[in-house]
């Protein structure tokens, strides 16, 4: 029989009492998280939120890596090895909350516990360039729960004879070190429990991140095979069939730069075995009309007009929904996923990905993604 | 010699034009720009101090709801209990609600305080207020025929709106309306005027029944059984608190809003004369169609400066703490111009709009 603490078991009744529906009903039309965050933020019913516990950088340079260990609320609900979360950050000094999404790096979690993000500062990237540089123990991050499907649907429980590879790039690595550990934590006697081959390629020894660990992997008899590579060495097949000669036949999980995942593609052709993860470069903009307008909702693609993108919408037969048609009663916001687009009422400009644009008063710049 | 100006169409043949001046067409673009440069300037100042407030807004009305819903444990505190939550109420409904649902703070990335994602505490569901208000009210303020909060289909507000016997009954119904004005606010989605007059059907209504009722049983559940019932034995008293702060509440924000576009002097339009209107036409009638309530820092905050109503119809979006600091300047842009730039005192804006409900109950002085 399992006993519980009487802390453990008050939290456990506070919860309980904190998501009925009695108490949602008292709270309406706000709900409880509402009010609890005023308390404490990392009180919550339904929300999620992590307060960062450490952190560590894991390589310098230009675009230096950082690890954030994160405790979130009793909340979360846990995660699958590979999957990534939404994080909302209040930068300092703006008020303005952006939210990313970062790959967590740490194996699969229950219920409550901490994880891990390994984040890359880019240059353009104001969340990842804040995560790195600025986050401090205590600073309180804004979650969602885990999503994606890129996971590793293996039970690390059970040793088998399956094979799996993991071929990742950059920072790409993320969630093929999520399963990796996965593997090794919960795998049989301290090994994978089957055999694994991680192929991994960083743009030089500095820049490769985790390579404690990876020697350490590499180093032990745990059925876990590292080969890692560096700088001009590119992908190829050769080398791949030379490493797992019937890659085509193996579990393979592939995530890093556009680059790399197209010759993965050619080499692996319609193999169902290959599941992959894209990380979208930011688009840079020429600042013209020019460029394509994707309209990823409707599945839309058309040549940007430069003209607004609810007229554009229109134009390609979209009916989206709209108001006062001048900017004032946000009956149109939409989120713009990538690109660059002008306010024409102000002449601002703005490339940030997943921002709630007003389209009756937004012509896009170049290439751009809507949601509608 | 100059060339004789020349006036856009038929513009503003109701405006009283011994307060204000007509603009010729170059004189409303150069209105418009003013305001346009105002908007910007005050766009690109949004910052840290736009968000500390609405989020010390929100801790002291959270502070009141919390503190008058337990007040009510306490008998003799119960005039406290009430005032707390008419407070709460009257702040959340209009410093909060009205105007994150405008989108005013939506640049914050807030989901707790972004328009797409906030309901009020408010019989009338949030969704549908926004389409009444955002959309209809505020692109077509005050446009006889169009803006369908001149007299919310049930009062005559305006001289341009025929009379008929029924008006007889005006000053009733505005009553009436006060009273339950959170019920007019929610019913006024369902257009029942145009219903009765066969220009909308009932089925059109639909949709927007089972979201009404959604949200009239959650707000009559939270306070007319679930915190009273939480008080035990003290259930009747603290029904009848509920009672009383929903109607202060009312009453407050009934008296408000009148005194918004409905005192004297305040301009109706005709949908020909705003045709093709441009975006300083469009600010010369938020201007004209709007009137502001004179009042200290208070004021502005319990009337979720609505006692900038004329500022908040020119920027409806921008954070409404910064209408009391744009005032000096929008008040003297329309000195220049020479135009109107409608303000009082509560009482007397209050008792202008007194007169006006009673005078549209009569039929027009030499017959209609």
């Amino acid at each position: 029989m399992s006993t519980m603490t009487p802390v453990a078991l008050a939290g456990v009744v506070g919860r309980g009492v904190l998501r009925s529906r009695v108490v949602a009903a008292l709270t309406s039309p706000h709900g409880v998280d509402r009010y609890l965050e005023l308390i404490n933020p990392m009180w919550a019913a339904d929300e999620v939120r992590a307060r960062v516990i450490g952190v560590r950088r894991e390589t310098d340079g230009d675009a230096p890596v950082a690890t954030l260990t994160l405790q979130p609320t009793s909340t979360w609900r846990g995660h699958r090895a590979g999957q990534y979360v939404q994080v909302g950050v209040d930068l300092p000094g703006s008020a303005k909350r952006l939210t990313r999404c970062f790959t967590i790096s740490s194996a699969a979690s229950m219920p409550g516990e901490t994880i891990t993000l390994t984040v890359r500062a880019h240059d353009e990237g104001q969340v990842s360039k804040f995560l790195v540089r600025e986050a401090r123990e205590g600073q309180i991050l804004h979650l969602s729960q885990a999503q994606g499907e890129f996971t590793l649907d293996e039970s690390p429980a059970t040793p088998t004879n399956n094979h799996l590879v993991f071929i990742t790039g950059g920072s790409g690595i993320t969630p093929a070190m999520s399963m990796v550990r996965t593997l090794l934590r919960d795998g049989y006697d301290g090994t994978a429990g089957r055999r694994v081959t991680f192929l991994h390629f960083a743009r030089s020894v500095e820049d490769q991140i985790f390579a404690a660990e990876l020697a350490e992997v590499a180093e032990q008899d745990n059925g876990v095979a590292v080969h890692l590579r560096y700088g001009d060495h590119v992908f190829s097949e050769f080398e791949l069939r030379r490493l797992v000669p019937d890659f085509r036949d193996v579990d393979t999980w592939a995530c890093g730069p556009a680059g790399l995942m197209e010759l993965i593609h050619q080499a692996y052709g319609e193999s169902p075995r290959l599941r992959t993860e894209f990380f979208k470069p930011p688009r840079t903009s020429a600042g013209s009309a020019e460029g394509d307008v994707d309209f990823s909702v409707s599945g839309v693609e058309a040549a940007n007009t430069g003209e607004t993108l609810l007229e554009q919408a229109e134009a390609l037969g979209l009916k989206p929904e709209f108001g006062c048609r001048m900017g004032i009663c946000f009956s149109c916001t939409a989120r713009k996923t990538d690109g660059t687009v002008r306010n024409v009422l102000t002449g601002v400009e703005s490339s940030l990905p997943d921002e709630d644009i007003q389209i009756c008063v937004t012509a896009p710049l170049g290439d751009c993604s809507v949601d509608l | 010699m100059t060339a004789a100006p020349t006036y856009p169409e038929a513009l503003l043949e109701s405006v009283d034009l011994d307060e204000t001046r007509r603009l010729t067409a170059e004189e409303l673009e150069q209105f418009g720009a003013e305001m346009d440069a105002i908007r910007q300037r005050i766009l690109a100042d949004l910052g840290e101090a736009d968000a500390t407030y609405i989020r010390n807004v929100l801790k002291t009305q959270r502070g009141f709801e919390v503190a008058g819903r337990l007040l009510f444990y306490l008998p003799p505190a119960w005039p406290l209990a009430v005032a707390s939550l008419s407070i709460s109420k009257i702040l959340e409904n209009m410093e909060i609600g009205h105007n994150v649902m405008h989108g005013q703070y939506d640049w914050m990335g807030d989901p707790g305080l972004n328009s797409r994602m906030y309901d009020w505490d408010n019989v009338c569901p949030g969704e549908q207020w926004k389409y009444s208000h955002n959309y209809i009210h505020h692109t077509f303020t005050n446009i006889v025929g169009k803006d369908r909060d001149i007299g919310y289909g049930i009062l005559r507000m305006d001289e341009d709106q025929k009379w008929h016997p029924y008006y007889l009954g005006n000053p009733l119904y505005a009553f009436l309306l006060m009273v339950f004005f959170e019920w007019g606010v929610a019913m006024h989605d369902l257009e029942v005027e145009n219903i009765v007059q066969g220009k909308r059907k009932l089925e059109e209504n639909k949709s927007l029944h089972a979201g009404i009722m959604r949200k009239v049983k959650r707000q009559a559940l939270k306070d007319y059984v679930l915190f009273p019932a939480l008080t035990g034995p003290l259930f009747p008293l603290t029904f009848a608190g509920n009672v009383v702060a929903n109607l202060v509440r009312n009453v407050w924000a009934f008296n408000i809003i009148f005194c918004g576009h409905f005192p004297a002097g305040v301009a109706t339009f005709s949908e020909e004369e705003c045709e093709n209107e441009t975006r300083g036409h469009w600010y010369y009638r938020q201007l004209l169609g709007s009137a502001n309530i004179d009042g200290g820092r208070l004021m502005h905050l319990m009337s979720g400066n609505l006692s900038h109503q004329i500022e908040h119809h020119l920027f409806p979006d921008l954070p409404a703490r910064r209408y009391p600091e744009i005032a000096g300047e929008v008040r003297e842009i329309c000195q220049r111009y020479g135009l109107q730039y409608n303000t009082g005192p509560l009482h007397k804006q209050l008792l202008s709009v007194g007169k006006k409900i009673c005078r549209m109950a009569l039929p027009p002085r030499g017959g209609a």
